[in-house]
């Protein structure tokens, strides 16, 4: 047994390309050399700003649960330009493998498949919502801090361990080939020998532990630290979602996490829950993970609810419409999504009266989601609407989501799903789902609050061309799957021979590079944004006129949110301060701030799970026990540290916050209008009360 | 410490370690009671799984009302529902579970 396992130096991409040249290989060869040179290029940037510091205390050991929110943000920025750019390399391979085995081998073709598939649920939508909640939902309730600051921490580096590995696989060896579902017994030990399915099941098992520790943390917060005289009803609709989506993860992250445990014994120690012979069985996996997989897709978009319900009243200044039907038709689907897992495996033999009952059960989760389009509709009438870049994206959602529902409710009818499963149709059903109903809401999220995170707004200009090429592009790439789909095109196909899905092809190839232009133009929209940071400024906090408790606090917040916890006696709580003339009026009294000390401690679990996860999955015993031992001995030795906050003086409180206001008061109104022109100064002109 | 405030925490003291005691004896009772079934032949078969599954209950029951001090109380209401959700989700994802791959199982015979 070798000190590195079963690792060779023809495991290494560059040797590889090297030993077999060809344009397939050379691209990985390039991807491996992106990765690389993206990492060192990051280090090089923070040593030229000499931010390692900064860094350091600042972020990577910090406990700021807003901090801790935007490292997610940044993670899902990052992983979604790999898998984008994936997405858009298998578009161009199936466009020009007409009829001709195109440039890329049909193992590097799966690879993508299965990395995209994976990246963009565990690496890119998960850190993207939990980031967003992170953020956004103690501010709104009106609390300091999470209840557990340093789970939260540690729930995010396990998502950067979980990342590291996918991107370690660019480097070393291959990925999977099984798509994002990982199906026994094809990704048994007999039929995908490789290390490619062991990085995905350490990937996605460091992911799925810190979704579970982050759906913890979110409930106890809800319930326990709201702000006093915030009840449960007078929440805003998005701290709702957030409750809804915690329950989801504590009941539907560990079916994954079993499922991935039980996959890893049936490879690593020749266990056979899911093999062919040998009393296996492989409906117990596709049941597991199903029973995770449905509520997954909730929990994946009804944060993004949670966004439009607060864009939509915000950009229409009016009170949402609806909020109690919106909160049952949350509640509801929640509990539906756990009702209608079946309806991923209509096909695989199971009775009829049981596909026919979960058929009819995904049906129903249609009556709560219409119920909430109406809802969003309703609110928009006669509204004083202000089309902000989020607002833009929000009214593509509502169009562009109903479109997608329409066809999950065709697929729902079991009769039509045997016609269309594993066809493109059910790809373009689901991209249809989940770029509106998931990216569209996340990235709504950033404009409406990334002034509130860093004090100037984010320019309208790109923004706008942003959500043109979002747009333009998702019903480019995916209205011709629809029609591919039906016409009986397989997914997961590296090509064809049919000469007349060219053109659709060649569409779907166009609008998939439209969406990476979408990308590049957000990513332009950050970097224009910073540079005219001084036009863009908001210092004011407020730049929206704001409806919720968040908006009532500097912008940035301090570190403990708020200066002294709010009394909240209504929904619309800020909207409430400002009609009644309180807004910006100094308390009486202020009270020393408990906050906890900034600890190395989750990021160093973060990168010896990863190492841990690396070490298993190319057989290097003596790592993963090493990063396992440490992994608990950090837990044990954070248990011996006994001064784990400290202190903020009422004084020195009391000192940020006059100045602060004093500020504020000597800021010019501005009107409603002028939202999204320079005169914004952050600070709403109070008008009368709606 | 002033003296009521000590004699406010020695009563609460008191009171949280007679629940405790409580909640040990009614376990401690009904986990013999489990074990006996089988060991002294009282019941058999089907009666005896039954009798065991609902001494099991009993036990969880007697968990949350003496251990997470889970009541009817006003104040203890969300607890409850959470626990109630818990049930729900638990009964639709174990039992629906169940009943498709036992009908998997079947039509493979």
């Amino acid at each position: 047994m070798s000190l590195l396992g079963i690792l060779g130096w023809s495991d290494i991409i560059f040797v590889k390309a090297w030993q077999n040249p060809s344009i397939s290989e050379a691209i990985a060869a390039g991807a491996g050399g992106a990765a690389v040179l993206g990492a060192l290029g990051a280090a090089v940037l923070v040593t030229w700003l000499g931010a390692w510091r900064t860094l350091w205390t600042g972020w990577l050991t910090s406990l700021d649960h807003k901090k801790i929110g935007i490292m997610y943000i940044v993670l899902a920025l990052v992983m979604i330009a790999r898998a984008l750019i994936e997405a858009v390399l298998m578009r161009v391979q199936q466009a020009a493998a007409v009829g001709d085995p195109g440039f890329l081998s049909a193992d590097h073709y799966n690879q993508l498949f299965t990395t995209h598939g994976t990246i963009m649920i565990f690496f890119m939508a998960m850190p993207f919502l939990t980031g967003v909640i992170n953020y956004v939902m103690p501010l709104q309730i009106g609390s300091r801090d999470m209840s557990f600051p340093m789970m939260n921490a540690v729930s995010l580096w396990l998502t950067v361990g979980g990342a590291i590995l996918m991107m370690a696989s660019l480097i070393f060896g291959s990925f999977s080939t099984g798509g994002w579902s990982a199906y026994p017994p094809y990704t048994g030990a007999s039929f995908s020998p490789g290390v490619g399915v062991d990085y995905w099941i350490w990937a996605v098992t460091l992911a799925s532990v810190g979704s579970t520790l982050t759906g913890i943390n979110i409930a106890v917060t809800i319930y326990k630290r709201r702000a006093p005289g915030m009840t449960l009803f007078h929440m805003p609709l998005f701290c709702w979602t957030a409750l809804a989506v915690s329950i989801l993860m504590i009941f539907a992250m560990s079916p994954l996490t079993v499922a991935t445990a039980m996959l890893a014994l049936d490879r690593y120690a020749e266990f056979k829950f899911f093999t062919n012979g040998d009393g296996g069985n492989m409906m117990i996996y596709a049941n597991l993970f199903w029973l995770f997989g449905h509520p997954e897709v909730y929990i994946l978009i009804l944060p993004a609810f949670g966004v439009y319900s607060e864009v939509f009243t915000t950009f229409s200044g009016k009170t949402l419409y609806g909020y109690r039907s919106l909160v049952l038709a949350t509640m509801c689907i929640a509990v539906l999504s756990f009702t209608v897992w079946l309806h991923h495996f209509f096909t695989m033999g199971q009775s009829a009266e049981i596909n026919a009952a979960f058929g009819i059960a995904t049906m129903l989760i249609g009556i709560p989601t219409g119920v909430k389009v109406y809802d969003w509709l309703l609110t928009m009438v006669r509204g004083r609407i202000v089309a902000s870049t989020a607002l833009i994206f929000s009214s593509v959602f509502l169009v562009t989501f109903v479109v997608g529902g329409v066809t999950g409710i065709i697929l729902a009818n079991p009769d039509v799903d045997y016609q269309v499963h594993n066809s493109l149709f059910l790809v373009a059903h689901f991209h249809n789902m989940l770029i509106p109903g998931l990216l569209f809401g996340m990235i709504a999220a950033v404009q409406v609050w990334f002034p509130k995170a860093f004090g100037f707004r984010l320019d309208e200009r790109w923004g706008r061309i942003s959500a043109l090429l979002w747009t333009a592009g998702f019903y480019l790439a995916f209205m011709p799957l629809y029609a591919m789909g039906l016409g009986g095109a397989m997914r997961r196909m590296r090509s064809w021979a049919d000469p007349d899905w060219w053109p659709w092809l060649l569409a779907a190839e166009i609008g998939a590079f439209l969406l990476l232009g979408g990308l590049a133009t957000l990513l332009m929209q950050f970097w224009v944004s910073v540079r005219n940071r001084r036009a863009l400024a908001v210092p004011g906090g407020d730049p929206w006129d704001g409806r919720t408790l968040e908006w009532g606090t500097s912008s940035p917040p301090p570190e403990y949110n708020f200066a002294v916890v709010p009394q909240v006696d209504s929904r619309d709580a800020f909207t409430a301060v400002k009609a009644a003339g309180r807004a910006y009026s100094a308390p009486e009294t202020y009270e020393d701030i408990e906050m906890p000390k900034a600890t190395m401690v989750p990021l160093a679990i973060g990168l010896l799970a990863a190492a841990c996860g690396f070490g298993l999955t190319w057989h290097i015993w003596w790592l993963a026990l090493l990063a396992f031992i440490g992994i608990w001995g950090a837990v044990i030795l954070r248990s011996f540290q006994r001064e784990t906050s400290r202190v903020i003086p009422a004084a020195e409180v009391a000192r940020q916050h006059e100045a602060w206001l004093e500020m504020v008061r000597g800021l010019p109104q501005t009107p409603r209008r002028a939202g999204l022109t320079p005169a914004n100064s952050g600070r709403a002109e109070q008008g009368e009360p709606a | 410490m002033t003296g009521p405030r000590n004699e406010e925490e020695h009563e609460e003291l008191r009171r949280e370690r007679r629940a405790l005691t409580i909640g040990a004896v009614q376990a401690l009772i009904l986990t013999c009671a489990a074990f006996a079934i089988p060991a002294t032949g009282l019941l058999t078969g089907l009666a005896a799984l039954a009798g065991i599954a609902l001494l099991g209950v009993l036990q969880i029951a007697v968990h949350f009302r003496w251990f997470l001090h889970l009541d009817l109380r006003r104040s203890h209401r969300h607890d409850l529902q959470l626990v109630l959700f818990t049930v729900l989700i638990v009964t639709l994802m174990v039992g629906g579970s169940i009943w498709i791959l036992f009908d998997l199982h079947d039509r493979m015979m």
